[in-house]
C-alpha cells in the first residue's frame, strides 16, 4: 500500500508538472495507457486472492481515478494557458473604421418622399391617385379648362410649345395638373375622389420660379359636395402634412377660369426668422389655388353640372417640400449636387406611413 | 393697378381706415399687393427758410445760408453751406437736419466743415428726395408754408399708393371707380354719383367716324364715339393731376394725354386724341392691309389683315385698342383735338397684342372688356376734362355703330349658394349684393331671380358666377369646415401599378447605395441627338425654350445624370452614385412619354462601396456593377431575371463590348446596361469611366392578379444536397450564360442549382479558349444518391455542356 501512495505522490507530481499536452499525454499513456504501470497494476488484480482483491481492487480503481481526474485537470488547465497565451496575441485595433452600408448613403430625393406623404394621406381620405401626361393638347390644358382661346388668363400661364404639326394643332407641356381632372372624368363616372400628382412646366425662371416644378391637383365631385367640404378637406391635409395639431384656412376670392367660385387658400402661420411654422401664430400664409369646379369643365368631360357639383385644388408640392423641411431655394431641388441631396434626402427605409408618423 | 386713398375717396364715401380699406380689398378678391406711404420717406424732412445767403469765403460755386429751420422742436437758425445755385435769401425749401438719410443715396448726414466753414444740415433737391430726376437747384416751394411744416404735407405727399393684383376676370377694376363700388357693397362705405358733364356744344365736328368692316368682323369695332374740341391751349395739367399720375407711376406729358390717362384710370375707359390738323378726312375703323406705320413707342409696325386700325384717308393712323400712332397724336402745339371712345373686342385686341408684342395700358383693358355702356359717356367726359383745362370749344357727338349688349338674363336660384357653399344666407342680403354690385334683379316667381349682370361685367354668365359675387362679398371666410363623407372605414389601396413601380424601384435604388435626383426634363440638343437611339429629334424641340441648353424634350435621363455627376466631380465629388426614376420622352404626343429608372456609378462605386479602404480598396466600376443594379430593380418588380434572356445588343451610348441587355423574349427589352461610350462621354466632357443601367418600366408586364394571397406550399427535403465541381475549356466567345444553362438543364428534377465560380484565359489554355468552372448543387428528394447515379448525373452535365458549347472537362 506504501507503494501506491509513494505511486500517486509521484504520479500526481509528474502530472502537475507536465508543462505541455504533449508531455501529459505521454504521462497518460504511461500511467493510464494499455501498457501504462497502474494499467499494469490493474492488470494483477485478477491473479489475486479474493481477500487482496478486496483491499486492493478500491485502492487502484481509486488511484486510476484520481490520475486521470489530474490529468483532465491538467489538460483543461494547459488549454486555458495556451488559449490565454494566443488570445494575448490575437489583439486588433476595434477603432478601425468599418465600411458603411450601401444603405446608409442611398437617398429617397425631397420630392419622392413628400409625393409619398401626399399619398398616403389622401388615400386615407379615401381619394384615388390618377395621372396624366407631361405633353398636353391645348385642348385638356386650356379649352376643356374654360380657358377660351385668346384669353389673358393664357397668358398667365407662360406656356412652353412645341412647333406647330402638319394638322395644325400644337402640343404643349401641360401647365398645370389640371387637365387630369377632365382626363379622369371622361374615362369614369361619377362620384369622383382623386388626386393627381406631376411634373409641370411654365416659361419662366427666377429666384422663385423653375420652369419645371410639381402639382398635385384634387378633385371631389358628387351630388352635395360643397366649398366646407373642400375646407375640411384641406385643413385635414394640411394638419396631416405638416404634422401640427390644428391648421386653420382662409379662403380668398380669386379667379382661375376652371373654377367658380374661384379661391386662394392661405394658411395661418407663425414667422421665426426663416422659419415659418404652419398651425400657429397670427400670420397668414398663401399655399395653394381652389374653387368649385366649373360648370364648363363639367360638361367638357360629360357630366351634368345641374346634378353634379364638386371642388378642386392644387399644391404646389415643390413648395410644400420646402415650407415642412425648411429647405430654401427651389432651384436647387433640379440642381443634383449630391451635397444637397444628402442633406435633405431622405434613407430608402423613411417610408411615410399614418401609423408610424409620416416623417420619423 | 395703382391708385391713391385721396383718389379712392373721390369716388367711395367712408370712414375706414387705410387698413380696413386694405384688408377689404384683399377679402373680396382685389388682393392688394403694396401700399406705399410716402410719407414715411419724407418723414425725417421739414419746411425751412433761408434767412439770408452770402458768398462763401473760399469757394465760387458755394454759398454760405442762415437757414430756419425747426430742429429738435425748436426753430433754431442754422449755418449751411449749398451748392444750388437758386440759394437765396428769402427762399422756402425742404430741409434735412444732420441725422436725417438721403433717401437717393443712403448718405446719413452731420455736421461737416465744407472749405472751411461749419455747415449743418442740407437743403435739398427734388432728386434728393426722389421725387422727381430735378436736381439744378434745391426745392423752392410755392405758398406760405410755417418753418417745421412737414415735408410730406407741403409737397402733397401724403397720399398712401394703394397697388391690387387684378384677375383677368374683373376688367370694371382696372379704374377706381369699379375698387370703389366693390368696397362699397362690402359695406366700407357709400358709393359717390358721378354725374356726367354738362356740355355745350357749340358746332358740328367736321371730322367724321366710320366704321369699315364687313357682317363677319364687324365685332371687331361695333362702336365708336368721338368729339372735336377746338381752340384747345395746351400745356402742363395741374397740379393734383400730375401728382395723382406721378403717383401711380405714370409721366405726365401734357395736359390733352394726361387726360386720357387719368380716365382711363380713373374710369377704366382707354381713350385717344388726335390732332385734327394731321388728319385728312374721316377716321374710319378697319382691318389693316398690310400698312406701316411709326407708333407712340416709337416704332414701325405693320398692320395685317386680322388687326383693327384707325385710319384717316390717306394713312393708318394707329391700332385700335393698343397704341396710338406718333405723327397723328396731340402736342404742346395742337391747337384743335379728336376725342376717340370705341370699343374693341378683346380677343382680336389680344391677338394683335400678342403678334405686335405691344404693352399698353389700353390694350391691357380692352383684352380683357371693358364695359361697352362707357362708351359714349367717354367721349364726353373727356370733352369736358380738356375743356376745363384746355379751354376750347366743343362738337356735337359723332358716333358709328351702336353699344353692343350680348347680356342675357340669368334665372337664379338663390338657394344655390347654399348648395355650393354651405353657408346659408338671407335671402335679402343675396339680393342686396347683387344689387349693390349692380346686377338688375327681378323676382321671377317660384322662389327664382331673374339677374340681369351689369355692363361692366364681362365674366358673369351663370349661377356659379352669381354664387361667387354673393360670396365673395359677404365673406368667404365664414365657409364652415365640414367632414367629406367617407365611403370606407379602412382606405383600400390607390396606387396603379405604374405608381407602385416607380415606388418600389426609388427605394430598392436608394437601398443599394443610390442618390435620387431629380433633373431637368429638356436637354441640349446635342445631348437629345446622342441619346435619341438615332431617331428623329426635331419633335422633340420646344418652340420656345427657356435656354438654349434647355431646348429639347430628354429622350433619355442618361444625358441629365451624366452631366449631373460630371457637376458634381467638378465640385470634388468622387464615385458619384446617381438614379432617377421618372419620365423620358420619345416624341411630341400625349403617349410618347415613357417611364423609366435610370442610375449611373462612376470611380469605383461598387455596390461594396467604393474608394481606398484599409480592409481592400474597391476596383474601377464596370459592367457587372450595373448588371446586377438592373437585374436587382427588375427583381424587385417581380421579374424572374432568370428566365431572361441577356444580349449584347445595348444601344449606341453605351460601350460595344461591355454592355448589353435583358430582354423578355427576342423583341421586348427590359433594361439596358453598360459601361458609356467613350465618346458620348468626351462630348459630354465627363471624365469616364461611367456605368449605367436603364429600366424601360412600362415594357415589364404586369403580373396576373391572383385569386389567393395564399403562396404555394413549402416542401422541404430532408435529405442532405451534393454539391459537385467542373471545370470547363471552352472557346473564348462561348457566353457564360449557355453554359450554365446547359448544365442546369441536364437533370432538372435533381439540379437545384449552378454557381459560375471562375473564369479563367491564359495559363496553359490555348489563344482562343477559356476555362470556366461550376459548382453544381445536387438536391436528392427521395433517398440519398448512390455512386453510380452521381456519376451518371455528373456524365449528363458534362455531354450537355458539350452539346451546348463545345466544351470539354478541363483534365
Amino acid at each position: 500500500m506504501t507503494d501506491l501512495k509513494a505511486l500517486e505522490a509521484e504520479t500526481l507530481k509528474a502530472i502537475e508538472e507536465a508543462a505541455t499536452e504533449k508531455a501529459l499525454e505521454e504521462l497518460r499513456v504511461a500511467t493510464l495507457g494499455k501498457k501504462g504501470n497502474i494499467s499494469e497494476l490493474m492488470k494483477g488484480l485478477g491473479k489475486m486472492s479474493p481477500d487482496e482483491r478486496k483491499e486492493m481492487g478500491p485502492a487502484l480503481n481509486g488511484l486510476k481515478d484520481r490520475v486521470g481526474e489530474a490529468i483532465a485537470g491538467r489538460k483543461a488547465a494547459l488549454y486555458e494557458a495556451a488559449l490565454a497565451e494566443r488570445l494575448a496575441t490575437e489583439r486588433v485595433d476595434v477603432t478601425l473604421p468599418v465600411r458603411s452600408t450601401p444603405l446608409e448613403a442611398g437617398r429617397i430625393h425631397p420630392l419622392s418622399q413628400v409625393m409619398d406623404e401626399i399619398t398616403t394621406i389622401f388615400c386615407d381620405l379615401g381619394f384615388a391617385v390618377e395621372e396624366g401626361p407631361d405633353i398636353e393638347s391645348d385642348f385638356y390644358n386650356f379649352e376643356a379648362l374654360n380657358f377660351p382661346e385668346g384669353h389673358p388668363a393664357r397668358e398667365m400661364h407662360d406656356t412652353f410649345y412645341f412647333n406647330e404639326r402638319a394638322d395644325g394643332s400644337r402640343p404643349l407641356l401641360r401647365t398645370h395638373t389640371s387637365p387630369v381632372q377632365v382626363r379622369t372624368m371622361e374615362k369614369g363616372k361619377p362620384p369622383f375622389r382623386f388626386i393627381a400628382p406631376g411634373r409641370t412646366f411654365r416659361c419662366d425662371s427666377d429666384q422663385t420660379h423653375t420652369p419645371q416644378f410639381h402639382q398635385v391637383e384634387g378633385l371631389v365631385v358628387d351630388k352635395d359636395t360643397h366649398m366646407g367640404h373642400l375646407k375640411w378637406t384641406l385643413e385635414e391635409f394640411l394638419r396631416a402634412f405638416f404634422e401640427t395639431d390644428g391648421v386653420e384656412i382662409r379662403f380668398r376670392p380669386s379667379f382661375f377660369p376652371f373654377t367658380e367660385p374661384s379661391m386662394e387658400a392661405d394658411v395661418r402661420c407663425a414667422r421665426l426668422g426663416n422659419e415659418i411654422r404652419i398651425g400657429e401664430g397670427d400670420d397668414w400664409l398663401e399655399i395653394l389655388g381652389c374653387g368649385m369646379v366649373h360648370p364648363n369643365v363639367l360638361r367638357s368631360a360629360g357630366i351634368d353640372p345641374e346634378i353634379y357639383q364638386g371642388f378642386a385644388f392644387g399644391v404646389g408640392i415643390d413648395r410644400l417640400a420646402m415650407l415642412k423641411y425648411g429647405i430654401p431655394d427651389l432651384r436647387a431641388f433640379f440642381e443634383t449636387d449630391l451635397r444637397w441631396l444628402r442633406h435633405y434626402g431622405f434613407s430608402a427605409l423613411d417610408v411615410p406611413t399614418l401609423a408610424g408618423g409620416l416623417s420619423s | 393697378m395703382k391708385f391713391t386713398l385721396s383718389w379712392l375717396k373721390d369716388h367711395l364715401e367712408t370712414d375706414a381706415s387705410l387698413e380696413t380699406i386694405v384688408e377689404t380689398l384683399t377679402m373680396v378678391g382685389l388682393e392688394v399687393e403694396e401700399v406705399v406711404d410716402p410719407a414715411a420717406a419724407l418723414a425725417p424732412f421739414a419746411v425751412a427758410r433761408i434767412l439770408e445767403a452770402v458768398p462763401h469765403p473760399d469757394a465760387d460755386k458755394l454759398r454760405l445760408c442762415k437757414v430756419e429751420a425747426l430742429v429738435e422742436g425748436k426753430v433754431q437758425v442754422l449755418q449751411v453751406v449749398c451748392g444750388a445755385p437758386n440759394a437765396k435769401t428769402g427762399l422756402t425749401g425742404i430741409f434735412a437736419p444732420s441725422g436725417a438719410t438721403i433717401p437717393s443715396n443712403g448718405m446719413v448726414l452731420k455736421p461737416t466743415k465744407i472749405r472751411g466753414v461749419e455747415s449743418n444740415g442740407m437743403m435739398c433737391s427734388e432728386r434728393e428726395l426722389e421725387l422727381s430726376d430735378e436736381h439744378n437747384g434745391i426745392i423752392e416751394l410755392e405758398g406760405d408754408f410755417a418753418v417745421g411744416t412737414p415735408a410730406a404735407d407741403a409737397l402733397g405727399k401724403n397720399d398712401p399708393v394703394i397697388e391690387i393684383a387684378i384677375t383677368p376676370n374683373r376688367p370694371d377694376c382696372l379704374g377706381v371707380y369699379g375698387v370703389a363700388r366693390d368696397l362699397a357693397a362690402a359695406g366700407l362705405g357709400t358709393l359717390k354719383s358721378k354725374p356726367l358733364p354738362a356740355l355745350t356744344e357749340s358746332f358740328k365736328s367736321p371730322v367724321g367716324i366710320e366704321l369699315e368692316f364687313d357682317a363677319e368682323t364687324q365685332n371687331a369695332c361695333p362702336v365708336f364715339a368721338g368729339r372735336m374740341v377746338k381752340g384747345v391751349k395746351n400745356g402742363p395739367s395741374p397740379k393734383w393731376i400730375r401728382d395723382r399720375l406721378q403717383a401711380i407711376g405714370l409721366r405726365p406729358i401734357n395736359a390733352l394725354v394726361d387726360v386720357t390717362n387719368y380716365i382711363s384710370y380713373d374710369q377704366g375707359r382707354p381713350l385717344h386724341v388726335y390732332d385734327v390738323a394731321k388728319l385728312s378726312g374721316n377716321l374710319k375703323a378697319r382691318l389693316g392691309k398690310g400698312e406701316t406705320f411709326l407708333a407712340l413707342d416709337g416704332k414701325e409696325y405693320t398692320a395685317d389683315e386680322t388687326m383693327t386700325v384707325i385710319a384717316d384717308d390717306t394713312r393708318v393712323l394707329g391700332f385700335g385698342g393698343i397704341m396710338g400712332g406718333e405723327e397723328s397724336g396731340s402736342t404742346e402745339a395742337t391747337v384743335d383735338v379728336f376725342i376717340e371712345s370705341a370699343y374693341f373686342d378683346p380677343n382680336r385686341t389680344a391677338a394683335t397684342g400678342r403678334k405686335t408684342g405691344i404693352v399698353s395700358d389700353a390694350r391691357y383693358r380692352f383684352e380683357r372688356g371693358i364695359d361697352p355702356a362707357s362708351t359714349l359717356d367717354g367721349a364726353d367726359r373727356a370733352a369736358a376734362m380738356i375743356v376745363e383745362l384746355c379751354g376750347g370749344a366743343v362738337s356735337d357727338r359723332v358716333v358709328a355703330g351702336s353699344v353692343p349688349d350680348t347680356r342675357e338674363a340669368i334665372v337664379f336660384d338663390p338657394a344655390r349658394v347654399e348648395k355650393l357653399t354651405g353657408l346659408t344666407l338671407n335671402p335679402a342680403e343675396i339680393q342686396k349684393i347683387l344689387k349693390d354690385l349692380g346686377f338688375g334683379v327681378k323676382d321671377s316667381g317660384k322662389g327664382l331671380l331673374s339677374v340681369l349682370a351689369p355692363t361692366w361685367r364681362p365674366d358673369v354668365f351663370g349661377s356659379a358666377d352669381l354664387v361667387e359675387e354673393v360670396v365673395r362679398i359677404h365673406g368667404l371666410h365664414e365657409v364652415i369646415s365640414t367632414p367629406l363623407p367617407q365611403s370606407e372605414a379602412v382606405a383600400s389601396p390607390v396606387l396603379s401599378i405604374g405608381q407602385k413601380r416607380l415606388r418600389t424601384v426609388r427605394r430598392s435604388l436608394a437601398a443599394r447605395g443610390f442618390v435620387e435626383a431629380v433633373t431637368w426634363s429638356f436637354i441640349p440638343e446635342v445631348q437629345a441627338q446622342l441619346f435619341g437611339g438615332g431617331n428623329e429629334i426635331a419633335p422633340l424641340a420646344l418652340a420656345n425654350p427657356i435656354s438654349t441648353d434647355m431646348s429639347h424634350m430628354r429622350p433619355s435621363i442618361l444625358p441629365g445624370l451624366i452631366a449631373a455627376a460630371g457637376r458634381n466631380m467638378a465640385r470634388g465629388a468622387r464615385d458619384v452614385m446617381l438614379f432617377e426614376a421618372g419620365q423620358h420622352y420619345d416624341g411630341d404626343q400625349p403617349g410618347d412619354q415613357a417611364s423609366v429608372a435610370v442610375g449611373i456609378r462612376q470611380g469605383t462605386a461598387g455596390i461594396n462601396g467604393a474608394g481606398r479602404h484599409w480592409q481592400g480598396g474597391a476596383t474601377s466600376v464596370d459592367v457587372f456593377d450595373v448588371k446586377a443594379d438592373a437585374a436587382a430593380v427588375l427583381a424587385s418588380l417581380g421579374v424572374k431575371v432568370e428566365n431572361l434572356q441577356i444580349a449584347a445588343d445595348a444601344p449606341a451610348w453605351y460601350h460595344p463590348g461591355r454592355s448589353g441587355v435583358f430582354r423578355m423574349g427576342p423583341k421586348n427589352v427590359l433594361a439596358r446596361f453598360g459601361e458609356l461610350h467613350p465618346s458620348v462621354l468626351n462630348a459630354l466632357d465627363v471624365a469616364g469611366p461611367i456605368v449605367a443601367f436603364e429600366v424601360l418600366l412600362d415594357a415589364v408586364s404586369t403580373p396576373k392578379s391572383k385569386p389567393t394571397k395564399t403562396k404555394p406550399a413549402l416542401s422541404i427535403p430532408d435529405l442532405q444536397p451534393v454539391r459537385r465541381d467542373f471545370a470547363f475549356i471552352v472557346s473564348k466567345d462561348t457566353n457564360a450564360d449557355s453554359l450554365i444553362r446547359a448544365a442546369a438543364g441536364a437533370e432538372k428534377k435533381l439540379i437545384a442549382d449552378v454557381t459560375l465560380f471562375d473564369s479563367f484565359e491564359g495559363g496553359n489554355l490555348g489563344a482562343d479558349e477559356k476555362s470556366l468552372a461550376i459548382e453544381v448543387t445536387l438536391q436528392p428528394t427521395e433517398k440519398t444518391l448512390t455512386d453510380e447515379e452521381l456519376e451518371a448525373v455528373s456524365g449528363k452535365v458534362i455531354a450537355m455542356v458539350a452539346k451546348a458549347t463545345g466544351g470539354r472537362l478541363r483534365g
